[in-house]
């Protein structure tokens, strides 16, 4: 059984969830402030965190880079006024997703099996480009033989760039792979996971290697030959 | 010109005028009447010295000859009389002498009079001829002089000079004229300043304000204008900071309420029919009340000016076709559109617009539901229209408008009565536009090369 971790303060809010994705199948727990939560992270890690932003103690924002520090566990976060700052501020914060409040159960549950299936690879065995090494089956990845911690997301978006060197994937086709996103997904999502990865595996993230920029397109995974 | 400055310029250059026509005419009568004045005195004293002169040598009683020589030396235009004598020359003996003569019996000195004959002015002069004896008494003669001297040229002068003054008047003019344009001028900057300013204001645009000068009324009032835009700009980020924050604050038990929606409607089925009913038609409104809500977020965005454009090169036919399969519209919306049209537009708001214009022309409009796409090099079309009957006159003004109803009774509809106004808003964020006409055909205009 999954183990979801609910971190939101309205208790009303917190009760619907739990009812709601509890019938979805999740083992749901849950915290009313960001310091309750971090706590019942420490006693038992669940599967994914679901994280409001609006937090009376700890800003939301600050639980997740928190949590972003001590490893690379799931976090989808709730805003409550979708409004882009939250969003932003998420992400840069190292969310993997995010969802508007008020939200459909059916629409959390599809977003939480998204991030969840991208821990599952596709194993195809080891991708080596130059001291970049991917190994698809034990999803571990090494530069000049160091070990980079990634996240499932980050993970998930390195394995398709890299399944097809060369290729331009637009913000939405990576939306539609990696995210799973509907037809309107939001490219800043794409924009953000691609910053962080390459503050891991580039030597200079302003002048990337790997994940290259393809202005007006998207991204595609280099170093491309020529 | 406007009617304030076509008043300020006939009232000050009617004032300019008359003043200048008063004080012309002022000195020129008061110049004429000095002049008139002094010929007269000129031509009696004239008189006088030619009578004085003439007087001490004649014989008394005078005979005949003497009155000649008396009447020679007072020179043309004389008569001079004696008891039952007369000599008499020229333009004298044509004027009616009765009034002068009495005046000048009565008073016995020397009298004068103005009078006009044969369109000329004439000077008739009348005065008794008096003997001084040597031991200095004073007898009257019984002669008696009359003269008439043509005032002519004096009044020629006269004439001259009204003409001149006439003249300066007249140049004052174009003077007063433009002095009254200047006049006009300072008093109208301010307050064409302060017109543009209500006009912004009337526009929507509360942040104009004028700028006080001076120390006048009009500052009174410009400062008055300013202190009412400030006013007006309060009240209405009071009311849109209330519609925000009722927003924000509806969407923590909408939250709820859209979590648990799901529980019961799985749970429906094992109640009774009007258990059933009831937890249906919550279920369909907290659906209602959620769309709403967030219309209602979307549009304090706006109002805030917080809604930002997130620009990326996207293909515009894709979108659209995206917009109508996820709606599930494909079949009852024909497309007409090139293959692809890629440029920089936010998709998510994009889709807000289409969405609701298609949603619209399905609902309200009638089949065929058609979404054109057409291209110039500076701006992208997209065009729909549906066969239904259009928009009446009374309704076209309002379609924009936020929470407007064509008819009351329908005012049920899926619809948050926002759609148009959020599509519109979409479409300005763009730098385009969202335009109606009476044939319900919508017209979005997006450009080409975006700001991003």
């Amino acid at each position: 059984m999954v183990a979801i971790l609910l971190i939101e303060d309205d208790p009303l809010v917190r009760r619907g969830l739990e009812l709601a994705l509890s019938r979805h199948g999740y083992d749901m727990r849950t915290a009313g402030t960001g310091r309750d939560g971090l706590r019942a992270l420490d006693a038992d890690v669940p599967d994914l965190v679901l994280l409001d932003l609006m937090l009376p103690d700890l800003d939301g924002l600050e639980v997740c880079r928190r949590i972003r520090a001590g490893g690379d566990l799931p976090v989808i976060m709730l805003t409550a006024r979708g409004d882009d700052l939250d969003v932003v501020g998420g992400l840069e914060a190292g969310a993997d997703d995010y969802v508007v409040k008020p939200a459909r159960p059916a629409v959390l549950d599809a977003r939480i099996r998204a991030v969840l299936r991208r821990s599952a690879g596709d194993p195809d065995g080891i991708r080596t480009h130059r001291d970049l090494r991917i190994d698809t089956t034990a999803l571990t990845v090494s530069r000049r033989g160091e070990p980079v911690t990634l996240t499932p997301t980050e993970m998930r978006l390195l394995l398709t760039l890299s399944a097809s060197p060369g290729r331009v994937f637009s913000r939405q086709r990576l939306l539609e792979d990696v995210w799973e996103h509907d037809y309107l997904g939001d490219s800043r999502l794409v924009d953000n996971c691609v910053q962080r990865l390459r503050a891991k595996i580039e030597t200079d993230p302003a002048a990337p290697e790997f994940v290259q920029t393809v202005r007006g397109f998207g991204y595609r995974f280099g170093p491309v030959q020529g | 010109m406007t009617g304030l400055r076509a008043r300020l310029l006939v009232a000050f250059v009617a004032v300019t005028v008359l003043g200048a026509a008063a004080a012309a005419w002022a000195s020129a009568s008061a110049a004429g009447t000095a002049l008139v004045s002094a010929a007269q005195e000129q031509l009696t004293a004239a008189l006088a010295g030619q009578i004085g002169a003439v007087a001490p040598e004649l014989t008394y009683p005078p005979d005949q000859a003497s009155l000649d020589r008396l009447r020679v030396a007072a020179g043309p235009d004389t008569l001079v009389t004696f008891a039952g004598l007369r000599a008499a020359d020229g333009a004298i003996t044509t004027f009616d002498l009765g009034a002068v003569r009495t005046a000048a019996r009565d008073g016995n000195r020397l009298v004068a009079q103005r009078v006009d004959a044969d369109g000329r002015p004439w000077l008739l002069i009348a005065t008794p001829v008096v003997i001084t004896a040597l031991d200095g008494t004073r007898t009257p003669s019984g002669i008696e002089v009359y003269a008439a001297r043509d005032l002519t040229a004096v009044d020629r002068q006269v004439d001259g000079l009204t003409r001149s003054a006439a003249r300066t008047a007249a140049l004052a003019l174009p003077l007063a004229v433009l002095l009254a344009l200047a006049a006009a001028g300072s008093v109208l900057r301010p307050v064409r300043g302060l017109r543009d300013t209500a006009r912004r204001l009337a526009a929507g645009d509360l942040d104009a304000r004028a700028v006080p000068r001076g120390r006048d009324e009009l500052t009174d009032l410009t400062v008055t204008i300013n202190e009412m835009a400030e006013s007006l700009a309060r009240m209405q980020a009071d009311a849109r900071r209330f519609a925000a924050d009722a927003s924000h604050e509806l969407r923590t038990p909408l939250a709820t309420l859209a979590a648990v929606v799901d529980v019961l409607e799985s749970a429906t089925a094992d109640l009774e029919p009007d258990a059933r009913e009831s937890a249906r038609m919550a279920i369909t409104e907290v659906g209602r009340l959620t769309r709403l809500v967030e219309d209602l977020v979307e549009v304090s965005r706006f109002d805030a000016g917080t809604a930002r454009l997130r620009v990326e090169e996207a293909d515009l036919v894709g979108t659209i076709r995206d917009c109508l399969r996820a709606r599930g519209w494909t079949s009852q919306v024909t497309l007409d559109a090139p293959a692809e049209l890629r440029m920089p537009l936010d998709r998510r708001r994009v889709d807000v617009i289409v969405a609701n214009l298609a949603g619209n022309a399905l609902r309200h409009g009638g089949p065929p539901v058609r979404v054109r796409v057409a291209a110039t090099p500076a701006e992208a079309l997209v065009e729909v229209t549906d066969g239904g009957p259009g928009l009446p006159p009374e309704v076209l003004p309002h379609v924009f408008a936020r929470f407007w109803k064509r008819d009351p009774a329908r005012a049920r509809t899926p619809g948050s009565g926002l759609g148009l106004s959020i599509a519109r808003e979409n479409a300005r964020l763009h730098g385009g536009d969202l335009t109606a006409d009476a044939d319900a055909r919508f017209v979005l205009r997006l450009p080409r090369a975006v700001r991003s």
